[in-house]
């Protein structure tokens, strides 16, 4: 089977260009600074106006071991990741036989000239350079060279892909901000890598940008930093968290925003407190400490981290302690693919704790999400008293994508059932008779709360413990109040159907295949879709964005014959939690896993999808 | 306020409030236990202190030691975690409202084996926040298993010697940078009341390590963590005085004999060396004291380290003085022109 790139290519013999359609594919090694070419290379296209992605493809570990950018450029707008690659270039010599052996036919690959590996293939575009002697004409101080040749590149792909070198030159000040000499020196590596390839090479393949006007007024941010802003902004006032990849950066953000944008109007003190815990049950205990005297308080954490969070989560959910946990999703546990992506924990993080416990899990698709959705998941937390989980992944969290900016929230926070003064503590007392920390008085399963510290009146205090408690948070082991307390959370629970976030759903294609995707999946499952009208099969499709499930869920899959669930793991995580809930339909969805580190691809839900359809 | 009238008024304290005021739910632990007794004397140590017992924050793990916040200061909340946990709870707890008087009772195993990590980062932080290790050296609520504060050499009721050494909290703690270090006996009630006042008085981790037999498991003769060990082996180093900042200092002391020391909220403590020219201020001091005590086989008893002005972690971070948990939201969310200055960059 011949791929997009093939075909384009031998069009491109009958002489037609690949124009802002292709993907870039830098192979180093980690550590050698190549991560500010690939942001320069990136933003430029961005500022051309053509619709990019950026995604890093990297070890576990500091400096040496080879890593992969690659920038997707794409004027339809898709930002999944590509499978096949246009531009290769190749600056790792570790790794340049088989990076040359897997690129597929019809590539252009810029590679060092004095490796001689243009004989390697016959099938793709060879474009040799003498990296290694220009970096000598080019940067004087030995010691930048090593970094510096990485810039050489830029200019050698700006030659070749067209790009605007005013742009490029944009995107150097942006990168390197007020440092002149830092400007200077890479400038001049990429004028002279541009020099160079316009004197001695001829363009040969067909890829190429042009101007276009898809993405003026955006931004570029990763998840992370989106999901932060989102936190600093729903007003999170202690954060504790451990460092743990994919989700330090996240921590960090906020910290960073914090430190900017969160002094104490009134006296200049910081309003969010933030500590580096000594492990993820310690931050998980400061989360239920802090969300307990009524902080928004929020940790972040991945895989791992989730499991050793496990009886603070259950204690969390039984003592309806507020918290918000964002779980970065990776590859499993310990060592082994730490940096790579995976929806690996939803099973695991629904689930999370002993005995009966469900848990709120709100998942972001877009960056856009990280940012509202973090938000939500705040007030989810304290109007239902209960941890909530954010379930972002290393794709989403640690990748680069492009947004409209983000909007201002208009409307306040949802602090939940809080009983703050004396005044409110009487009023409650009045209405309901008495003041019992545990009481369903509103028949939704979400009781009243004090919070210690605040009110002078011996009816406001009460005492927390774990699973065995009254309505009046006394201590007790009578099987009927146990049971009518786990009953109760139970109901709650399904008082929170009713107010996750909704999915998004596209819908009344007429067609009887529906696709359930969640999370980082949107994106190469939009452009699926795209791929398979072509070719004539039509989808409808609903993107999940919480559990439990809302009414829509149901609906969605009574109404098609046959549902996709998309999974970014190996066995179907969501495909069988659906399954659970949706026991009457549950034979009619079919599951499509992709689960190699890698962030899925569109052709991989198209194979899927085109399978399960022929048999 | 329940102020339904008492047959015989009893006397009242500074904010108002009688001693049964500071009580709470009668205590389920054997008859006789030690941790009883420390509970008297918080209730008394909260009473005499004039302490809002609304503003305490009560805090413990798992274990017999950790029921015992439920058996005094009702009008407080209690907060019982997971097991060795409950030092980042309270880190929580007091980051989110740092105007609470936390008080975390814990025990052996609590603190020395599952909680040795927390507690260590507990003391590193300097959380403000009174920590009670009520030390028998064994495991009550599992039936008697040793602790990590076992003596070496002691011996169960079963005939099991514990031939591991003890984890010595006190050392420890003045090691990690904790600066209101005591030993103490569930048998001393002078003296662990007066420690108690100290660690009210005290901003920052006061540490209180004491003593307290488990008279079901290890109260026998070969124990060293019995009522008989501990009376007939306690040194106390000082006789320990109190005088809280809302009294008057009446007593002039003589400095050969006595050491003042005035603590955070201005309280004092006098302390008249039973030791000759100990020192609690001098770190180098404790440390040859407990090293000492340990190398003789000494039960000694007393304020081992105090560092009254050392700065807490909610000074270090210097949060809002106001509890951040009931701040605004014009106050923790940024306004329009810092969301558009944090999109302007990533464009």
């Amino acid at each position: 089977m011949s791929t997009v790139l093939e075909e384009k290519a031998l069009e491109h013999a009958g002489g037609a260009s690949i124009v802002n359609d292709f993907s870039i594919h830098v192979a180093t090694a980690n550590g050698s600074g190549s991560m500010s070419s690939n942001n320069i290379l990136m933003r430029s296209i961005f500022q051309m106006g053509i619709p990019v992605s950026g995604k890093n493809l990297f070890p576990s570990n500091i400096q040496g071991l080879p890593t992969w950018f690659t920038i997707r450029a794409s004027k339809e707008g898709f930002i999944a990741r590509r499978r096949d690659i246009g531009v290769l270039i190749c600056m790792n010599p570790e790794t340049v036989h088989e990076d040359i052996r897997t690129v597929h036919a019809g590539a252009a690959v810029i590679c060092e000239e004095s490796l001689n590996l243009t004989s390697l293939r016959n099938d793709v575009q060879f474009y040799p350079v003498p990296f290694a002697k220009l970096v000598l004409e080019l940067v004087h101080d030995g010691k930048l060279r090593r970094l510096a040749v990485n810039m050489i590149y830029v200019g050698v792909a700006a030659w070749l892909l067209g790009i605007d070198m005013e742009e490029i030159h944009k995107a150097v000040v942006k990168q390197f901000k007020s440092k002149e000499k830092a400007i200077e020196i890479n400038w001049t590596a990429i004028r002279g890598g541009y020099d160079w390839a316009e004197k001695n090479l001829t363009k040969r393949d067909p890829f190429r940008v042009e101007r276009m006007n898809a993405t003026d007024g955006k931004i570029i941010i990763d998840g992370n930093a989106a999901a932060a802003i989102g936190c600093v902004m729903a007003g999170v006032t202690v954060l504790a968290w451990y460092p743990i990849t994919p989700s330090s950066s996240l921590a960090e953000s906020v910290m960073d925003y914090a430190r900017r944008f969160r002094m104490d109007p009134k006296t200049g003190k910081p309003t969010c407190a933030i500590v580096q815990a000594e492990d993820e049950l310690a931050a998980a205990g400061m989360v239920m400490g802090a969300g307990w005297a009524g902080a928004r308080a929020m940790t972040t954490t991945s895989g791992p981290g989730i499991s050793l969070m496990s009886e603070f989560v259950g204690l969390g959910y039984y003592a309806e302690v507020p918290a918000v946990i964002v779980d970065v999703q990776r590859v499993g546990p310990s060592t082994g693919l730490p940096t790579r992506t995976m929806q690996g924990d939803i099973l695991s993080t629904y689930f999370l704790s002993h005995g009966d416990a469900k848990h709120i899990l709100v998942i972001p698709g877009s960056v856009e999400e990280c940012y509202t959705l973090a938000m939500e998941a705040f007030d989810l937390a304290e109007k239902f008293q209960t941890p909530v989980f954010l379930m972002t992944d290393l794709d989403l969290g640690m990748n680069n994508w492009m947004a409209d900016p983000f909007p201002y929230p208009e409307n306040g926070v949802d602090r939940g059932k809080l009983i703050l003064t004396g005044e409110a503590l009487q009023d409650h007392v009045r209405k309901f008779k008495e003041s019992a920390r545990y009481k369903d008085v509103d028949g939704d399963g979400i009781p009243y709360r004090t919070l210690p510290g605040l009110i002078d009146n011996p009816t406001a205090a009460y005492f927390t413990r774990g699973s065995g408690h009254s309505e009046r948070a006394t201590y007790t082991e009578k099987p009927e109040d146990y049971k009518a307390n786990v009953d109760r959370l139970a109901r709650k629970f399904e008082t929170a159907r009713a107010f996750v976030p909704k999915p998004v759903l596209s819908n009344g294609s007429g067609s009887p295949v529906g696709v359930i995707a969640y999370g980082s999946s949107d994106f190469a499952v939009e452009e699926a879709r795209v791929l398979l009208e072509r070719k004539g099969v039509r989808t409808d499709y609903l993107r999940l964005r919480a559990l439990p499930t809302t009414v829509e869920v149901p609906a969605f899959v009574a109404a098609h014959e046959r549902v996709y669930v998309v999974d970014q793991n190996r066995d179907g995580q969501m495909h069988d939690l659906l399954r659970l809930e949706l026991p009457a339909d549950a034979m009619k969805l079919r599951s499509i896993r992709h689960y190699d580190g890698f962030p899925l691809d569109a052709e991989t839900v198209v194979e899927g999808i085109e399978a399960g359809e022929k048999a | 306020m329940s102020s339904v009238a008492e047959p015989k008024a009893l006397p009242t304290n500074r904010v108002g409030l009688t001693v049964k005021e500071y009580g709470g739910l009668k205590s389920t632990l054997c008859v006789g236990c030690g941790h009883d007794v420390i509970t008297r004397q918080i209730t008394q140590a909260f009473y005499d202190m004039g302490v809002e017992p609304y503003r305490t924050a009560k805090m413990s793990g798992i274990g017999c030691s950790s029921k015992t916040t439920a058996y005094f200061a009702d009008r407080g909340h209690g907060f019982n975690a997971v097991h060795g946990r409950m030092p980042a709870v309270a880190t929580g707890a007091v980051l989110a409202n740092s105007t609470l008087l936390a008080i975390g009772v814990s025990g052996d195993g609590d603190t020395a084996s599952i909680g040795a990590g927390q507690f260590v980062h507990l003391l590193r932080r300097n959380v403000p926040m009174i920590y009670i290790v009520e030390n028998n050296g064994v495991y009550g609520l599992t039936k008697g298993q040793f602790s990590a504060t076992a003596d070496m050499g002691s011996r169960l009721k079963t005939g099991v010697v514990n031939d591991l050494p003890a984890i010595d909290l006190c050392a420890m703690a003045i090691e990690l940078g904790c600066a209101y270090v005591a030993r103490s006996f569930s048998g001393d009630m002078k003296q662990l009341l007066a420690l108690l006042k100290g660690a009210v008085a005290h901003r920052g981790t006061a540490l209180l390590d004491v003593i307290s037999p488990c008279v079901t498991f290890n109260n026998h003769e070969d124990s060293t963590k019995s009522y008989k060990w501990a009376k007939d082996h306690e040194i106390p180093i000082q006789e320990i005085g109190f005088i809280p900042f809302f009294d008057e200092i009446a007593v002039e002391y003589d400095p050969g004999t006595t050491q003042d020391v005035e603590l955070h909220d201005g309280s004092h403590i006098r302390l008249k060396k039973l030791r000759e020219d100990y020192d609690p201020t001098n770190k180098r001091a404790a440390f040859d004291l407990l090293h000492e005590a340990q190398e003789k086989g000494e039960f000694l008893t007393g304020l081992i380290y105090v560092e009254p002005q050392k700065k807490d972690f909610v000074s270090l971070l210097g949060l809002t003085d106001e509890p951040l948990a009931t701040l605004p939201l014009d106050r923790v969310r940024p306004g329009r022109e810092a969301l558009a200055q944090m999109m302007e960059e990533l464009r």
